[in-house]
């Protein structure tokens, strides 16, 4: 298995490569990633900005290049992630679907195996993600209202970016071999 | 061929799980009035439909009952139709007993102030036969009738009576061929005798062609004929023409000027009265009678009733001239004492009697307070 390394824009969908991996991973990598985000900021409280289950739906979006699949696992990993919060169940449900099915449409015409494309991709995808979880907690009733820092979620989206190139590059391990 | 859904299967499916996932948000989230989201939303969404659909059936309802269903509306088009007419018809009635009760008030009135002696009657039928001038009253015998008594109404003499029957008389009417009654005008008196023609125009004969009588002239009884006391209203000259030896003189009856009357008076004991010297005033219509408060006392303060202040002046100085011996208007170049005591009462102040001024309503109403004291009425 070989990737294009010079270029950036696969000619046609033909050029990418889906991966597969296996069912364990697909279930046991996202479970990883939601218990990190609820654990680990309890003893780390400097992680807490760190989105690990929104880089993992990013991560097999990208790599499986399936929107439906992208989607579906945006929307279990959310649903997972609301249901460990205070937030209503529903709400990074529907950002992480939209961001999964997002991430595989973009994943079909690039070459998702760059480092600089996953960096920019993680980046991109989490400040979207914080713009969405804004719209959403604005539109609804929530008794509060979201403050727009766009800065802070600049500076989170460049650390998650490089904490996702290297997320990425471990996860390339977890997949099938052709 | 590809089915769209199958087309664009990862767009759909995403719209569907965001769809759902909103739904779930919706449940679970409840807003400031403390009503579910999906609550909201579903009224938010209801709303106009339900609303579009009222409307719908509200118009076609209106629709099917204002154009589909015309039958109701017929009948109850001939409903209050047949409800308007009634109405007319009360209407018309009581149109009718109005000017019954406006005609027996005017003829009560007048016959208070007649010093003759009269019964009221209502004119029930007209006599049998198309050239016929005689009607049927409801009085007879009974009453008191008697066959060849005056019969008459405010504007005038109507006829006299032919027959007297028990309850009823038969009346020939001023026009009938045979009706002749005597007339005179007023000053100069003018007398002649006036017939009928079985015309709506009376003639008037045995006018000398010397006499003055024009038209416009008015006619009262003379008293002459023994069946109509002097003094009642007749007519009014229509035309004259000079003839030999009597003028051609034709008269329109008042007492038939607006058909022939429903109520009249027939004169039981007919007493004579002065014909008056101008045109009397209708007797139909009711005359509010003056203030008791004097509105003028200037006018008031006139013997003469006169009403300028010039004439009041000249009155004055006439009481003073003849006070003094000097005929007023005279130049026999004595020249009366002008601010010697005025002989003239003093003006009466507003409230007091005031000498009654001299008009011809006036005169009038002096007649009819004397003849009221004199007259009666059989009811």
């Amino acid at each position: 298995m070989s990737y294009s390394s010079g270029r950036i824009l696969l000619s046609s969908q033909r050029e990418g490569q889906v991966s597969r991996f296996r069912t364990w991973v697909v279930l046991v990598v996202p479970l990883a990633a939601i218990l990190f985000q609820v654990y680990i900021p309890l003893f780390f409280q400097f992680l807490k900005f760190l989105e690990m289950p929104l880089l993992v739906v990013v991560y097999f979006a990208l790599m499986r290049r399936s929107q439906i699949g992208g989607l579906l696992t945006g929307a279990m990993v959310g649903l997972a992630q609301d249901s460990l919060s205070k937030d209503p169940l529903g709400m990074h449900g529907i950002v992480n679907t939209l961001v999964g099915y997002f991430a595989a449409s973009v994943g079909v015409r690039l070459d998702v195996d760059h480092g600089v494309i996953r960096f920019g991709l993680a980046v991109f995808f989490y400040i979207i993600h914080q713009i969405l979880c804004w719209m959403i907690e604005r539109a609804l009733p929530m008794g509060h209202e979201p403050a727009f820092k766009l800065d802070e979620w600049l500076i989170f989206g460049v650390l998650n970016g490089v904490v996702a190139v290297a997320l990425f590059h471990f996860l390339d391990k977890l997949r099938e071999s052709a | 061929m590809e089915s769209p859904l199958n087309r664009y299967r990862s767009f759909t499916v995403l719209v569907l799980v965001i769809f759902a996932q909103l739904i779930l948000l919706a449940v679970q989230v409840k807003n400031d009035q403390n009503v579910s989201v999906i609550r909201s939303w579903t009224v938010t969404a209801v709303s106009p439909v339900a609303r579009i659909l009222e409307w719908g059936r509200h118009s076609s309802v209106g629709f099917i009952r204002n154009y589909v269903l015309l039958r109701d509306a017929n009948d109850e088009n001939r409903r209050l139709q047949s409800e308007v007419d009634r109405l007319r018809v009360e209407n018309v009635l009581l149109k009718n007993e109005l000017s019954l009760a406006d005609r027996a008030k005017a003829l009560e009135t007048f016959a208070a102030h007649v010093p003759s002696r009269t019964l009221a009657a209502t004119v029930f039928a007209s006599a049998a036969g198309s050239d016929s001038n005689a009607v049927l009253v409801d009085r007879g015998s009974i009453s008191g009738v008697e066959r060849g008594m005056g019969v008459v109404t405010p504007d005038g003499i109507v006829g006299k009576v032919l027959k007297v029957y028990a309850t009823s008389s038969m009346v020939g009417l001023i026009n009938d061929q045979d009706f002749a009654a005597g007339v005179a005008t007023q000053n100069p008196q003018v007398r002649g005798v006036l017939k009928g023609q079985g015309k709506p125009m009376c003639k008037v004969d045995y006018v000398p062609f010397e006499d003055k009588i024009a038209v416009g002239d008015l006619l009262f009884t003379s008293g002459e004929d023994h069946i109509f006391p002097r003094g009642f209203p007749v007519g009014v000259v229509k035309s004259v023409r000079n003839g030999q030896p009597f003028k051609e003189i034709l008269a329109e009856p008042s007492g038939l000027r607006h058909g022939v009357p429903q109520d009249v008076l027939i004169i039981l004991e007919g007493v004579h009265q002065e014909i008056p010297e101008s045109a009397p005033s209708n007797p139909a219509v009711y005359i509010n009678p003056s203030p008791p408060a004097a509105a003028q006392p200037e006018e008031n303060a006139s013997p003469a009733g006169i009403g300028t202040e010039a004439d009041r002046v000249r009155a004055q100085a006439k009481a003073i001239s003849e006070s003094q011996g000097h005929p007023f208007g005279s130049a026999d170049g004595k020249i009366p004492d002008f601010n010697a005591k005025n002989p003239l009462p003093p003006p009466v102040p507003p409230g007091g009697d005031a000498p009654p001024p001299a008009s011809s309503s006036t005169r009038r109403a002096n007649q009819a307070a004397g003849a009221s004291s004199g007259g009666k009425q059989d009811q």
